[in-house]
């Protein structure tokens, strides 16, 4: 790994962070149980303490986070989808957290500049990974309507995950072959006791797969982006 | 609470076989013991006799508390996705997150005098139950967060330090917890608007304008004056409450002003002067009549907290559905009601106290 490439790991996996940690934010005040509002504000807490940690190993977190524009962030398109209903929350966690805690787990166990940070999250992650897991088999396996939207939501964020498995310069060490394939055999394996059907069709966007690691997003990101960054934006120099 | 009194009380219950002609006597047996565990400074605990009257009046009170903090989860969450910093953005996150767990303790609180969390939420929804008149008000400026957490949030500690050691046991113990986690909010809130106060002059001016809009609204959360007040006497008398409404919020004042004065901040009262002789802070009139307002449903933002709060309950009532469906699929008999006793369970088992995230910001 060379310093040159160093930065643009960090970036790719602050900004997953970053970007999933708001769109969670967004759920405060408004989870179906008050039991679901302390679950998604601690998982939007440990993944905004994960991105401050990988932001600041690439520059100044506020300016990173702040004062670029959407071409230069480059976070998964998954973690940048809208929430949607709750059952689009839990797959887009489900999808996310059993990628994250199986490339963190690589990460931990390699001698990259991550391996620290990999330690210590993929414990985190692994709570995340669990919390998703429970809620895909209720919903999965709950009501019919809920059996429904579930699948639906699988259904509709399936072509955003084949970009997980895309090369990201910096994390040359890691298995990305062995990272897809535990992930299908994890997340098959959750479906199929949620009575829910692995989707079918190409995992890959309307963009080919990595185009959110190269600064293509898809629309609503931006609009993210002008809420996120407003404030901040108003008053250059500032501190807070 | 165990007297003399109320075993005796008991005994002679256990040895009736007619019943109902000394039921009279119990009762007052009871009542005795009450008043003597209440005078003796004894905690009253869930199974334990006490009268209908002090039930249901830590019922609504317990729940308007509760109310209170999950309805206030909404002008914070209102900056949540704004923050202007990623630390400041954590702080705020883990105290929204911190509401919604004070809510927790004390609906559960509630549930010890026997009522459910289903049925108190009920009563919020259709409005039956109020919530603290100070989240009708809108969080318009960032600095608003930081007026909230130091005026908001230090009223709250000044009317609720007190019910630590309030007479029925699981709200005092509940207070205690809610108490310190609400004492962090409260520095953290003076902090930012410290920094504001001490930034740029828009930021001063933004600190200034929250703290303007947040002072009176403030001061009407210790509630209506002592001759106005309705149920102080008996709460006093029953250790519920310790203090009067007027002096806790004289006693807020008195902390206030030089709090304001080193944060470089006025406040916005003309008649605001220190009185020597009575050793306390005299401060201007307050404006009642905009109190009853608020109280009354007329508030900038009571349609649309209650509007919110219904539409999370109405529109997750199929996720409660679904984990109950589940929960009857496969834990059979152990089925209790709704998304609050499985994956909720599960989930937030971790979080709390107990969770020590190794990377997330924490609180203290």
């Amino acid at each position: 790994m060379t310093a040159t490439t160093a930065p643009l790991a960090a970036l790719a996996l602050g900004d997953d962070a970053l970007v999933l940690s708001h769109r969670l934010g967004e759920w405060a005040g408004h989870a179906p149980v008050l039991e679901e509002e302390v679950a998604l504000a601690n998982i939007a807490l440990d993944l905004l303490g994960q991105a401050r940690v990988l932001l600041s190993m690439a520059g100044d977190e506020d300016e990173l986070a702040y004062l670029r524009e959407e071409r230069a962030f480059r976070n998964l398109q998954l973690v940048e989808q809208p929430n949607g209903d709750f059952a689009h929350t839990i797959a887009r966690q489900l999808y996310f957290s059993t990628y994250q805690r199986l490339l963190y787990g690589q990460l931990a166990a390699g001698k990259t500049r991550f391996a620290g940070l990999a330690a210590k999250a993929v414990k985190e992650v692994a709570y995340h990974q669990d919390h998703a897991e429970q809620w895909t088999l209720r919903l999965g396996d709950g009501t019919d309507e809920s059996h429904q939207r579930m699948d639906r939501a699988c259904a509709a964020l399936w072509r955003f995950t084949g970009e997980m498995f895309q090369p990201v310069d910096g994390l040359d060490g890691v298995d990305r072959e062995e990272l897809r394939t535990a992930w299908e055999e994890s997340v098959g394996q959750v479906l199929g006791r949620a009575t829910l059907t692995v989707p079918e069709g190409p995992r890959t966007g309307a963009w080919t797969a990595g185009a959110g690691r190269q600064g293509v997003h898809t629309e609503p990101f931006g609009r993210m982006l002008a809420e996120m960054q407003h404030l901040h934006r108003s008053h250059p120099g500032a501190s807070w | 609470m165990a007297t003399t009194a109320h075993r005796t009380a008991r005994t002679r219950e256990d040895d009736r076989t007619d019943g109902r002609s000394d039921e009279d006597v119990l009762a007052s047996a009871y009542e005795t013991a009450f008043d003597a565990a209440v005078a003796a400074d004894e905690r009253i605990e869930p199974r334990d006799w006490m009268p209908d009257a002090y039930r249901s009046t830590l019922v609504r009170q317990i729940a308007q508390h509760a109310h209170s903090e999950i309805i206030g989860m909404q002008p914070e969450a209102n900056w949540i996705t704004r923050a202007p910093s990623l630390r400041r953005k954590a702080i705020l996150m883990a105290k929204v997150q911190d509401e919604a767990g004070h809510g927790l303790y004390l609906y559960s609180a509630a549930e010890t005098l026997g009522t459910s969390r289903e049925e108190l939420l009920d009563k919020l929804h259709s409005g039956r139950q109020k919530y603290s008149s100070i989240f009708n008000y809108p969080t318009l400026t960032w600095a608003d967060v930081g007026a909230i957490g130091w005026l908001v949030d230090g009223a709250a500690i000044t009317n609720q330090v007190p019910l630590c050691r309030c007479s029925y046991g699981p709200y005092a113990r509940a207070m205690v917890r809610i108490c310190k986690e609400e004492s962090f909010h409260q520095r953290q809130g003076y902090e930012l608007l410290l920094t504001l106060s001490r930034g740029t002059p828009e930021q001063h001016a933004m600190a200034q304008d929250a703290v303007d809009r947040w002072w009176w609204p403030s001061l009407m959360m210790f509630g209506p004056p002592d001759d106005e007040s309705q149920h102080s006497a008996q709460s006093m008398a029953w250790k519920i409450k310790r203090h009067s409404n007027d002096e806790l919020r004289q006693r807020f004042v008195d902390i206030c002003v030089p709090q304001a004065e080193s944060l470089g901040l006025t406040l916005p009262d003309p008649e605001l002067r220190w009185n020597e002789e009575r050793g306390h802070y005299d401060f201007g009139p307050i404006d009642w009549s905009e109190f009853k307002q608020v109280l009354k449903g007329n508030g900038p933002c009571n349609e649309q907290r209650m509007s919110r709060r219904r539409r999370a309950h109405e529109e997750g009532a199929w996720v409660r559905e679904a984990a109950a469906a589940y929960a009857t699929k496969h834990n059979g008999a152990e089925t209790t009601s709704a998304g609050e006793t499985s994956a909720g369970d599960t989930a937030a088992g971790r979080t709390g106290t107990a969770h020590t995230g190794e990377t997330g910001v924490r609180r203290a």
